[in-house]
């Protein structure tokens, strides 16, 4: 009863959903008041309905009803509680409406924070919201309904996929889709922007936190997927440039070249139908790869089971969303006149620089990922690009952006002088080539990756650093706290992004270039030596848990005699499944990860094991938290909010005459 | 600067940094794209000797050794009309086991030994590898057409 | 209109292109290279009585079906009514792999829902099911008199398919003798 209950309520959303995409279209080409009021209460409603539904679904897993299909494929009565939960969106079905409902908590959002929005822009906004909407929920009841029957119901159920079954993919999806879905709020500001014709100062204003918050979520939840990959595929490698992990990655380099796309267009009114062209490519390219994911065309590691009907569906919705608005574009952009001019050494230019490369650099990924589909549609033999294409390129791309990203904010707007912009900034490049050297030789490790890469990362933080003394030179005679105080969110805000960047750089060149792995065959009290640290083998013992068996090794870590861990690898095997698992244990520290995994049993009762030395690899993450926080201290800056009163008076204003 | 020949170098500045990165793809692909070779075109000699390719296949049954020092890994991969000797050093992927699909990276030696640096299995116990699966269709095909 | 602003526009049809395209080479569509070839033959022991043994060899003379299945797969739990009509009807033989599979578990699924197959031989390594290149559980074979396989028939039987496809094959293959 109670899934049917959800079927209809995710029926219902659909219809509200067409509600809201047609009325107050209507009601804003017509100037009508009341058909545009009806956008938000449809809006509300329509969450109401998934939130619901989801729900639904959330309590046939967790009272085990495999009378659902859904349930009996991705759960088990001795499923632990939260991946009885988490196993809601671990497939295809659930992750679809998953998707619903984060479109319809970002739209609810925008009719909650966005009130003092014109009447008729508002409308508009909620029309497009509502038509993305409209199309992922009939793709969900059309082609992949959660709540299909399995009558008469099966005993027990097949469990969640044991990869899944990991603290990490609790709330990676969740965050990945509320950042993969909240492009869609700056897209439907650009839409709604060609539509009305409305694309100045103050639109850039209305579009900046919600693209800001969008990308902290996709940032969050790139990291900890990574992090996920990280320790749950065995291998310690964090980043595979993967078709599934690149589908995540491009809207995010598109959506960091939106943010700083809009602060220009912001302050100086100039890039305008580029901005707009980043804002429909960021989430054009959150479609696609909700279509690479989904539809199967690209094979990966994430092994999803496909099909073709579902390809096809999401291919057409992704040819009328991205179609109908860069045919628009095409159509409306050309009125949009230039902005202000600059000159070549100015923050405008710099930021451009960034554009332009950010959006080559996606280019090359977007490339790289879809090659091998190219080339088998044209049959020229089947192929995989691997992460030595992305580094080849992609390294090279962003060491002009870490080095523009420094230079940005010592620049003025508008027009600056060579002279002026370096003074501060010889001491401090310099001072980064030596330390980039210096270390590089100081570990023993002189390649051009480590040696580039400890350059752009002092740079990068000793230039923070200045940028902040400059702040204090500014005001001098004002005490420290008064400085501090008198800094705005926003700038907080980059200044902490741009430091994550650097400390991400520290992680994945340490990382990369120091990383030391040993696979040995090892007795009970036998020992292995790596990176100074002595390993020795206790034994294996069984270790049942609530839906696998295991057997799980203890292995004692130490370094010139003392202590330093105790690790207990897994080999689990998780019963329902039929599916063996290994699971890493990790003794994690400040400046280096030791990471160890169980591998197979040989028939003379040894094992073999893994042994992994991880330099900094925690600083991949750290600096990913920055830039996170560094969002949400951008998209809190007070002007947003003054700017939301100020308003105000003004829309009454308009509505009046 | 006149605002003509500013425009000039913007636009100059940009051709030359889309140029810089074609070259880049293409340099890039060039030296590190690797192709999928069935084993039997492996055994007809059709891949590359030196160079890093995949073999797709199932693992044959009965064919996995391990050398005295438990990490050097032998076994044979199949399209079930040709098979390939492989060796590995290092821990397989959870799902590896014969008569599973299995992908794996490498070069081949001049002993027609093919020395992988990276075994890939599937995440889903219900099917193959596509290149596995590929591999061994075009083997029933081939086998068809002689059969003719 | 300018002509720039159309380029992403351009850009982006090709890229659609090329992904329809893609679609298309989805490899379970790929046409199974065993249809039209002789039936690998097997010979394994039966679930009912673990001590006699059933092949291939020995349908020679019928057009008979062979149902890959086991108890853990649930899209066998969707066609499973769908046999068991076909069973009832007693269309054609209908054999049952059950692959990589345990008796118990079988045995035991089969007295909960029903027994539809003629005979059930037991796959439990999987090994008959890679002679037959089985992707995955549940697929159906159709096969005729002199042991060649007809169709080949991928995910959960419906009545649909067996309407339109299985039955008009059996009847032209029944006709041909």
């Amino acid at each position: 009863m109670i899934p049917e209950l959800g079927h209809f309520s995710l029926i219902l959303a659909l219809v509200l959903a067409l509600v809201q995409a047609i009325v107050p279209m209507v009601g804003a080409n017509r100037n009508r008041i009341a058909l545009m009021a009806v956008g938000r209460p449809a809006a509300q409603g329509q969450f109401l309905a998934i939130a619901f539904a989801f729900g639904c679904l959330t309590w046939a897993f967790l009272t085990s009803d495999f009378s659902l299909q859904l349930a009996a494929v991705n759960s088990h009565t001795d499923t632990p509680l939260i991946y009885k939960i988490t196993g809601v969106w671990g497939n295809h079905e659930g992750s679809l409406l998953l998707w619903a409902l984060s479109l319809s908590l970002w739209t609810v959002a925008v009719t909650v924070f966005s009130r003092n929005l014109p009447d008729a822009f508002m409308a508009r906004v909620l029309g497009v919201l509502g038509w993305i909407s409209a199309g992922f929920l009939s793709f969900t009841l059309i082609t992949s309904n959660p709540f299909d029957r399995l009558l008469p119901a099966v005993a027990q159920g097949r469990d969640l996929n044991p990869l899944l079954q990991d603290a990490g993919m609790i709330i990676h999806p969740p965050l990945l889709y509320m950042g993969y879905v909240g492009f869609s709020v700056a897209f439907a500001f650009a839409i709604a922007a060609l539509l009305s014709g409305r694309m100045d100062a103050a639109w850039a204003r209305w579009s900046r936190p919600w693209t800001t918050v969008a990308w902290v979520f996709l940032t969050a939840g790139i990291a900890v997927g990574s992090g996920w990959a990280y320790y749950e595929l065995g291998w310690g490698g964090w980043w595979f440039w993967d078709p599934v992990e690149n589908a995540s990655f491009m809207p995010w380099l598109l959506g960091t070249a939106l943010i700083h796309s809009l602060a220009v267009t912001e302050k100086r009114g100039a890039f305008r139908s580029w901005t707009i062209l980043l804002a429909i490519s960021a989430f054009s390219l959150s479609l696609l790869g909700t279509f690479l994911v989904r539809s199967g065309v690209i094979t990966s590691v994430h092994a999803f089971a496909t099909d073709p009907r579902r390809g096809l569906f999401i291919l057409a919705l992704l040819v009328v969303v991205i179609g109908v608005s860069l045919t628009l574009f095409a159509w409306r952009a050309p009125k949009l006149s230039g902005g202000g001019s600059f000159g070549l050494v100015s923050r405008d230019a710099t930021l451009l620089g960034n554009n332009v490369l950010l959006a080559v650099a996606t280019g090359s990924v977007l490339l790289g990922t879809l090659y091998p589909l190219f080339l088998d549609a044209l049959n020229l033999g089947k192929i995989s690009v691997g992460p030595p294409y992305f580094e080849a390129v992609f390294v090279p791309l962003m060491t002009p952006v870490v080095v523009l990203m420094v230079l940005g904010p010592f620049v003025r707007w508008k027009g600056d002088g060579v002279g002026r912009v370096l003074r501060p900034l010889l001491p401090v490049m310099v001072a980064s080539i030596a330390i980039g050297l210096g270390v590089a030789f100081a570990v023993g490790h002189v390649t051009v990756r480590t040696v580039l890469g400890l350059v752009l990362a002092s740079w990068v933080l000793l230039g923070s650093a200045r940028l902040l003394a400059s702040r204090f030179a500014e005001r001098r005679g004002a005490s420290a706290a008064a400085v501090l105080r008198g800094i705005p969110a926003a700038w907080w805000g980059m200044w902490l992004a741009h430091v994550g960047i650097g400390i991400f750089i520290i992680g994945a060149t340490m990382a990369g270039s120091l990383n030391e792995r040993l696979d040995v065959k090892m007795q009970p009290g036998q020992t292995a030596q790596l990176a100074g640290y002595t390993f020795t083998f206790r034994g294996v013992a069984d270790a049942p848990g609530p839906n696998y068996d295991a057997a799980r090794a203890t292995i004692d870590v130490t370094r010139s005699g003392i202590p330093v861990a105790t690790l207990h690898p897994e080999k689990r095997f998780y019963v329902a499944q039929q599916m063996p698992m290994t699971e890493a244990s990790i003794d994690i520290g400040p400046f280096r990860d030791v990471y160890v995994n169980l591998g197979d049993r040989l028939d003379d009762g040894s094992w073999v094991v893994g042994l992994f030395y991880k330099p900094f690899i925690s600083w991949v993450w750290l600096g990913c938290l920055l830039m996170a926080v560094g969002g949400v201290f951008a998209a809190s800056d007070r002007r947003y909010r003054r700017l939301a009163e100020r308003e105000a008076p003004a829309g009454a204003a308009r509505r009046t005459t | 600067m006149k605002p003509r020949s500013k425009r000039l170098l913007l636009v100059a500045g940009a051709v030359a940094l889309l140029v810089g990165a074609v070259a880049l793809v293409l340099n890039a692909f060039q030296q590190n794209l690797v192709f999928f070779h069935t084993p039997t075109e492996v055994a007809e000699g059709k891949a590359p000797v030196g160079r890093a390719f995949r073999i797709g296949g199932m693992v044959e049954t009965g064919s996995i050794r391990r050398a005295a020092d438990g990490v050097t890994v032998q076994f044979a991969i199949t399209d079930t009309a040709k098979v390939i000797p492989v060796s590995y050093k290092g821990s397989l992927p959870d799902l590896f086991s014969e008569g599973k699909g299995a992908v794996v990276q490498g070069t081949l030696g001049p002993d027609g030994q093919f020395q992988a640096s990276e075994v890939l299995a599937k995440h889903d116990e219900n099917y193959m590898p596509p290149e596995a699966q590929h591999a061994v269709d075009q083997a029933k095909k081939a086998a068809q057409t002689v059969a003719q | 209109m300018k002509a720039k602003f159309l380029v992403p526009l351009a850009l982006f049809l090709v890229l659609a292109g090329f992904l329809g395209y893609g679609l298309q080479l989805n490899p379970r569509e790929v046409p199974s290279p065993l249809v039209d070839k002789p039936a690998p033959e097997f010979r394994l022991a039966t679930l009912a009585a673990p001590d006699t043994a059933l092949g291939a060899a020995d349908m020679r003379g019928e057009v008979w079906l062979l149902n890959v299945w086991a108890s853990w797969c649930v899209s066998c739990r969707e066609e499973h009514p769908v046999l068991m009509e076909l069973a009832r009807d007693k269309v054609v033989p209908l054999v049952g792999l059950n692959y990589k599979d345990t008796r118990p578990e079988a045995i035991a699924w089969l007295e909960a829902h029903g027994d539809p197959y003629t005979t059930s031989v037991v796959d439990a390594d999987g090994r008959v099911g890679i002679d037959y290149g089985v992707y995955g559980v549940p697929e159906t074979f159709l096969i005729d008199r002199q042991g060649v396989i007809r169709y080949k028939h991928i995910g959960p039987v419906t009545r649909e398919a067996v309407r339109d496809v299985l039955l008009p094959k059996i009847a032209e293959l029944a006709r041909a003798s």
